[in-house]
């Protein structure tokens, strides 16, 4: 396996809270992506997923844990250190509305990144600013329209075309498509999958959505808490989820439901992040829960010889791999 | 992979608009220019403008009136007053040489001391009023986007300019500052006193554009066009100036266009007060000063300065409103 192009260990970010103990919206995730490789981040509201991208831009300051990108350790690169890399790493937004500026035409929006960084292209700012916005299929005539004039879609494109600017190698794509229709939905993502394959990029999709993860990634890290639960190739976790958490997560969406069992209907509430449970932070929900559940935090390690990872006292049974291999294979 | 999807849903996404043949000249209409529109449509705003035009005009143009009236605002006609000082003829002595009467004792001309007046009194408004507007937006902006201990700070500051009380502070300050520079019988040059009311204007008036600049970067800087530029590397000023500021010129606007009359009627209180503009500039609150001795033997007197100024707050305050409305629809009466 070649080296990761970004590799996340223990990465937590807490938030002070007036008079009352830090929120710990992420504890310790770990997170390895692959050069050209597509990890979604999936998990439910609140999880710590979109925390979690907003650090790994940088947007965020990471309490502890360490960020490594292209074998470099960027956790807490500060002023002009960090520009370098803010050519590298680039974010796609979630709301399209909110992420564009209203009194800013699509071709100064595009432009940004190249003007903030002086960046001259040849050729000039108007020509690859309109390459841009072919690229991610707008029409380069609209250069000098308000964003308030194009639909969400074309919004979206707008935002992906200004990650683009830059040429970046990484781009954390937060909830893409989450405030999108869903027949655009599917042409914003396979925009992302077009690009992807044509511009070599490497993208941390984070998504609640598992049919678009599914559509989209190669790897997948599921997410419960603030932490990492399971991780894996995406035929793998689809197939064969070995954390029950996943298992539940998988279940509630029709179309992937487990056939015969039905849907698993967790019970109660997420735990608050100011006070999470002992021991494994799922135990709570559980249906496996035992008392080494409350005493031991699970890691986040692959069991029984198998390339997923799982963070699970008891995992599902390994034969339900061999099934997540078959689908492997027809995939491929 | 093949992408059937994008064939599927959207045979042909963006370029084939129907927008597009239509005007082939591709021009967005920017937020600005649809709060123009809506601003050409509003009768109170055209008329308001139209007079506050006029009166612009008016103040500019003062040589070249006096120069087509024929008098100056230091000519005196002491032949056309009676032994007592007041003036001869009708309603303050209107007559076609002087179209607003004459001042009594001093038989200065009313009409051209009022185009001059306007003259002082706008210059010293506009002057205020963008003073207070940059540093409002200023302090608001740093307060605002800066956070913690700069909010605090500034905070205070605010909290201490909005306590102190501005016409006792004015009433002292104004003598004191021209002792510190003349001497008590030195004549104090106009220029001094209207840098001096300026001055005090900007100490105090800068507070409200503060507060609310402040409030709209609170609301703007968690936007995620704010990350998007901080994501891409931009520094500070460009984030403040050309990512939160141009959606700030709204509230902006409105606020210099409605603090524009208070100043004007500020200026002329404290003039009347005997701590604005000095004799013999031309000036509202002084000439309604005086005019008060002439209540009753010559009510024409107060009459022209007083409904000037009246006519000029007015333009203004109706014109700062339906710019409000017009570029923000959504606020409605």
């Amino acid at each position: 396996m070649t080296s990761p192009l970004l590799k996340v260990e223990g990465l937590t970010k807490e938030f002070a809270v007036r008079g009352g103990p830090p929120v710990q919206a992420v504890s310790g995730v770990d997170l390895s992506v692959a050069p050209g490789e597509a990890v979604g981040l999936v998990g439910e509201s609140g999880c710590g997923k979109t925390t979690t991208g907003r650090m790994l831009v940088r947007l965020l300051e990471p309490t502890a844990g360490s960020i490594t990108f292209d074998g470099r350790d960027i956790t807490h690169l500060r002023g002009r250190a960090l520009r370098p890399l803010r050519r590298d790493i680039q974010i796609v937004f979630q709301d399209p509305y909110g992420s564009l500026n209203p009194r800013h035409t699509v071709g100064s929006i595009v432009a940004m990144p190249l003007e903030v960084n002086g960046i001259k292209p040849p050729g000039g700012t108007r020509r690859r600013v309109q390459e841009l916005l072919e690229l991610v299929g707008l029409n380069p005539e609209h250069y000098n329209r308000y964003p308030h004039e194009f639909s969400g879609g074309q919004r979206q494109r707008i935002g992906i075309a200004r990650a683009l600017a830059l040429n970046p190698r990484l781009i954390v794509a937060d909830e893409p498509v989450s405030a999108l229709d869903v027949s655009v939905q599917a042409q914003v993502v396979n925009l992302l999958r077009g690009l992807q394959r044509d511009l070599g990029l490497t993208f941390v999709l984070i998504a609640h959505d598992l049919a678009v993860v599914r559509h989209f990634c190669q790897r997948v890290a599921v997410m419960y808490l603030g932490k990492v639960v399971e991780s894996g190739d995406r035929e793998d976790i689809y197939a064969a989820p070995r954390h029950p958490y996943t298992r539940a997560l998988l279940s509630a969406v029709p179309e992937l439901g487990e056939g015969g069992q039905g849907r698993i209907r967790l019970t109660g509430e997420v735990p608050a992040p100011t006070d999470p449970p002992s021991g494994c932070r799922f135990r709570t929900r559980c249906w496996k829960a035992q008392e080494i559940c409350a005493s031991a935090e699970p890691e986040l390690v692959p069991r029984g010889g198998s390339r997923q990872a799982v963070a699970c006292h008891f995992p599902e049974p390994e034969s339900a791999h061999a099934e997540g291999e078959a689908a492997h294979g027809a995939a491929g | 992979m093949a992408l059937p999807a994008e064939v599927d849903l959207n045979p042909a996404p963006p370029p084939a608009e129907p927008a597009a043949p239509v005007a082939p000249e591709v021009a967005g209409r920017s937020p600005s220019r649809l709060a123009w529109a809506r601003l050409k449509k509003d009768r109170v705003a055209v008329v308001s403008a139209a007079v506050i035009v006029l009166m612009l005009v008016i103040a500019l143009g003062a040589p070249l009136i006096e120069w087509a009236y024929g008098i100056g605002p230091y000519d005196d006609f002491k032949a056309r007053l009676d032994r007592f000082g007041m003036p001869l003829g009708y309603a303050g002595g209107i007559d076609g040489d002087h179209w607003f009467g004459v001042e009594p004792h001093l038989g200065r001309d009313i009409f051209i001391r009022l185009v001059y007046g306007m003259r002082t009194s706008l210059l010293i408004a506009t002057a205020a009023a963008t003073l207070t507007s940059v540093i409002g937006v200023l302090v608001g902006l740093a307060a605002g986007f800066l956070g913690r201990w700069v909010d605090a700070i500034l905070g205070w500051v605010m909290d201490f300019a909005l306590a102190m009380p501005f016409m006792v502070f004015a009433l002292a300050v104004v003598p004191t500052v021209a002792l510190r520079f003349y001497g008590p019988r030195d004549d104090i040059p106009p220029l001094f006193r209207g840098v001096v009311l300026v001055g005090i204007f900007a100490v105090f008036g800068w507070t409200g554009t503060a507060r609310l600049v402040r409030g709209q970067v609170i609301s703007l800087r968690e936007r995620e066009f704010i990350e998007a530029a901080r994501a891409a590397g931009a520094g500070l000023g460009h984030m403040l100036f050309k990512q939160l500021l141009p959606n700030l010129w709204a509230p902006i606007l409105i606020s210099f266009s409605l603090a524009l009359p208070s100043y004007v009627t500020a200026e002329a209180a404290l003039s009347f007060l005997d701590v604005g503009m000095v004799e013999p500039v031309p000036d509202f609150g002084r000439m309604i000063n005086k005019s008060i001795n002439y209540l009753q033997s010559d009510p024409a007197y107060v009459f022209f300065p007083g409904i000037t100024i009246f006519v000029m707050v007015l333009a203004f305050n109706l014109f700062g409103d339906a710019l409000r409305d017009a570029l923000d629809p959504r606020s409605s009466r």
